[in-house]
């Protein structure tokens, strides 16, 4: 950690006045930074920096820029490397305890991703469950992240990846398909998979400054079977995706952790590590997703459930959330809903897994006896 | 910019070819200018406020290219960017500006009597006139690179400009951020609101953050002269009203100027300005005398005539929509208005639009009446 004399901060970016001048106005915001950042805390944190030159302004200004989200609670703020969770722990910790249920600084988080540890998960419904699918995030250590990292270091983590994930093999052998080499053929095929990830759009995104160099080495990477799929440097430097139609969320999830855990294996053996820590889980670029990065989820028919006065309540005790069949901030079509593990951090992956494994059974349970008009009152889940 | 080049050392573990930007399919006046030897030469240096190249030409390795304009690819940070990375802004100003060599010096004229005419083009044709210019004022960074604190003492420095005993012009103030809905509305309504900027051209160079903080409009009562406060520059100066009565627009632009100059001047921070650059500006298209002289004109048949883009070429003259950049012309009414900001005075500049304009709607005329304008075409200017 730096900690910049005032003289230093002449040459800093966006620090030259006094604090009280340069304190950003956060009266018309409503996310998880404005509700942490006082002006102490301002004046506190702004001389500093992380090895790599990261400082408060890159931390907060996405926050700024978006006072605030009608739908959503937003974070408010990004990590530009690892050393960022540590360097401004004042104002991030209490950030990270807001979002994630009381997490407190003294907490440890706890791995877990062996899919033999979950229990059933093979037998939802195909006639209600339409696809299953998992999702996390990686960032690899020794690099800045997103919001900070230079074209140089995107690209050894583009090179790396493809080292990588080409040494795949069997249902995980695939093919990597960098964005600014794509032909239109190739383009269309994965926008019709739905695996093609475009330009952020979102000003929660471009503010943060995620988007810079466009598409300089972004990528996307998926096995030939097309049921495993990787990002390279979106929103983080690997998004891992596992899916498949139905309701085997148990396959899912096997090819999930082996094919992880393959990949760090892969990733260690060219001497570079995930960023992982025992109080933090694996450390991503938003605060939100740390821990298991793991968002976990269906594409269900709910039509009679999801008009249920009970429907909110049921999600909040089983520890799901509800979103729209096109992700977040969209709407459900024709009663189908993507219900997914609200928590990331301070549960392990099996856990989130086996909540989500659980709670959508027993959803289908109660939209099957609501189809028969049947009362579902004696299904309602005790609070998780 | 608070993101990614805080620290610019740290790139420097890359190698030159590692960090060079992939400008293949770019299109801009930057990617013509920056070979890697330039890359090279240049990565490792700041200006004394922390700006960087990368922060310079992010924009332009963003925004690979536009399909009617030629970009410019490249924006100042402060003052000093001309002259720390002139290596490439060199280039690329000979580029944009005509040749303009890094020896040639700039004139300013602001004096408005020295424009001949220009208070009798045809209202039947030219339905209004305008002149805008930008100012930085000297001290600060510029809207890539500046802090809230810094912003913030710009807007008050020019509300104190505003109403000064010096300004003796009634108008009002309007920051952006505590607007109300009517007060909004009617300045949509006078066209002279100006938004949170959403083309990626700006918001890659960083200039919208923080928005809306210290950002603001004045205008006079008369709703003829209109400052904005912290938008693509610390201050952009319009002046305009109805009809073809350019001279007296002039006039208003000149006298305003001046008189905010003085002000300015006052508190310690005159204008950026210097004797080879003339205004230093933001954006390196608006160096020079900054000023972008137009009217609406009616140009039905004139624009549809084959000599239309050879007449404008020849008067040193550039057409747009209506709406501005990158419009469609509506109903034959098209914006007229100079091509060129550095090399040559105001007042040139004015009086290129006046006398081109005049000429135009006499060729319109012409053509009217069924006859040929062939007589009529200008030499190049």
């Amino acid at each position: 950690m730096f900690v910049f004399s005032s003289k230093d901060l002449l040459q800093l970016n966006l620090t030259r006045m006094s604090a009280e001048e340069e304190y950003p106005d956060l009266s018309q915001h409503n996310n998880h930074m404005a509700k942490f950042l006082t002006l102490d805390m301002y004046k506190e944190l702004r001389g500093r920096a992380t090895s790599s030159g990261f400082t408060l302004e890159g931390l907060i200004q996405t926050g700024v820029d978006n006072p605030g989200h009608p739908f959503i609670m937003t974070v408010g703020c990004v990590a530009g490397d690892e050393e960022t969770y540590e360097v401004f722990k004042e104002l991030l910790d209490p950030v990270i305890e807001d979002r994630h249920g009381g997490y407190k600084p003294s907490d440890k988080h706890k791995t877990d991703l062996n899919p033999a540890n979950l229990k059933g998960g093979d037998d939802l419904d195909p006639n209600y469950v339409l696809s299953s699918r998992v999702r996390t995030g990686r960032s690899i250590r020794g690099f800045c992240l997103p919001p900070h990292c230079s074209r140089g270091e995107r690209r050894a983590v583009e090179k790396l990846s493809i080292e990588a994930l080409d040494s795949l093999s069997g249902d995980l052998k695939g093919k990597y398909y960098a964005l600014k080499n794509m032909t239109d053929a190739e383009q269309q095929q994965l926008i019709d998979d739905h695996f093609l990830f475009d330009k952020p759009v979102s000003p929660l995104l471009l503010a943060s400054g995620m988007a810079r160099d466009w598409p300089d080495a972004r990528g996307i990477w998926h096995n030939d079977n097309k049921t495993f799929l990787v990002w390279v440097n979106e929103e983080d430097h690997l998004r891992v995706i596992s899916m498949q139609k139905g309701g085997n969320m148990k396959e899912v999830f096997n090819r999930f952790c082996t094919g992880l855990t393959k990949i760090e294996t892969l990733f260690k053996d060219r001497g570079h590590a995930f960023m992982w820590n025992e109080h933090l889980g694996y450390v991503l670029t938003c605060p939100s997703n740390l821990g298991t990065g793991l968002r976990a989820g269906v594409h269900v028919k709910l039509p009679n459930m999801s008009k249920h006065a009970k429907f909110e309540e049921v999600l909040k005790r089983l520890r799901l959330q509800k979103r729209g069949t096109g992700g977040v901030d969209t709407a459900a079509v024709g009663g189908v809903f993507d219900i997914s593990n609200a928590d990331r951090l301070g549960f392990s992956e099996v856990e989130l897994v086996q909540m989500v494994v659980d709670g959508v059974r027993l959803l289908v349970d109660m939209e099957k006896k609501l189809e028969k008009g049947q009362s579902i009152d004696d299904l309602m889940p005790a609070q998780k | 910019m608070p993101f990614g080049n805080t620290h610019n050392n740290f790139k420097l573990n890359y190698k030159v070819e590692e960090e060079f930007p992939d400008l293949s399919k770019h299109n801009n006046h930057m990617a013509k200018v920056l070979t890697k030897e330039i890359y090279g030469k240049l990565r490792d240096k700041q200006t004394p406020s922390g700006y960087t190249l990368d922060d310079v030409i992010q924009t332009g390795v963003d925004n690979p290219g536009h399909p009617f304009i030629m970009t410019v690819g490249c924006v100042a940070g402060d003052e000093e960017s001309y002259e720390v990375f002139k290596d490439l802004l060199d280039p690329v100003i000979s580029d944009r500006h005509g040749g303009y060599k890094a020896t040639d010096k700039h004139k300013t004229d602001l004096n408005f009597e020295n424009l001949k005419g220009g208070d009798d083009l045809d209202p039947n044709y030219v339905l209004s006139s305008r002149v805008r210019t930008g100012r930085s004022i000297k001290g600060f960074t510029l809207p890539p690179h500046n802090s809230r604190g810094e912003r913030r003492l710009i807007e008050k420095l020019s509300v104190e400009a505003m109403h000064s005993p010096g300004w003796r012009v009634q108008g009002k103030v309007l920051p952006l951020k505590s607007m109300t809905d009517a007060e909004q509305e009617q300045l949509i309504a006078d066209h002279f609101l100006f938004d949170k900027p959403v083309s990626p051209l700006l918001t890659c160079a960083g200039m919208a953050r923080d928005w809306p903080d210290a950002r603001g409009i004045w205008h006079n009562d008369n709703k003829t002269f209109l400052v904005w406060v912290n938008e693509e520059d610390h201050l952009r100066v319009i002046s305009m009203q109805k009809g073809g009565n350019m001279r007296e627009v002039f006039r208003r632009f000149c006298t305003g100027l001046q008189r905010i100059e003085e002000i300015f001047k006052k508190h310690n921070h005159g204008f950026m300005w210097n004797e080879h650059l003339g205004y230093i500006l933001t954006c390196p298209s608006n160096l020079g005398t900054g000023l972008r002289g137009g009217v609406h004109v009616k140009l039905p048949k004139l624009s549809t005539h084959p000599k239309f883009e050879e007449i404008l070429t020849r008067l040193r003259l550039q057409k747009r929509g209506t709406g501005g950049v990158d419009t469609a012309s509506v109903g034959g009414v098209f914006d007229i208005s100079n091509a060129d900001r550095l090399g040559s005075s105001e007042v040139y500049q004015v009086q290129l639009v006046v006398d081109g304009v005049k000429l135009m709607v006499e060729m319109e005329k012409k053509l009217e009446k069924g006859e040929a304008i062939d007589s009529m075409i200008p030499a190049q200017k």
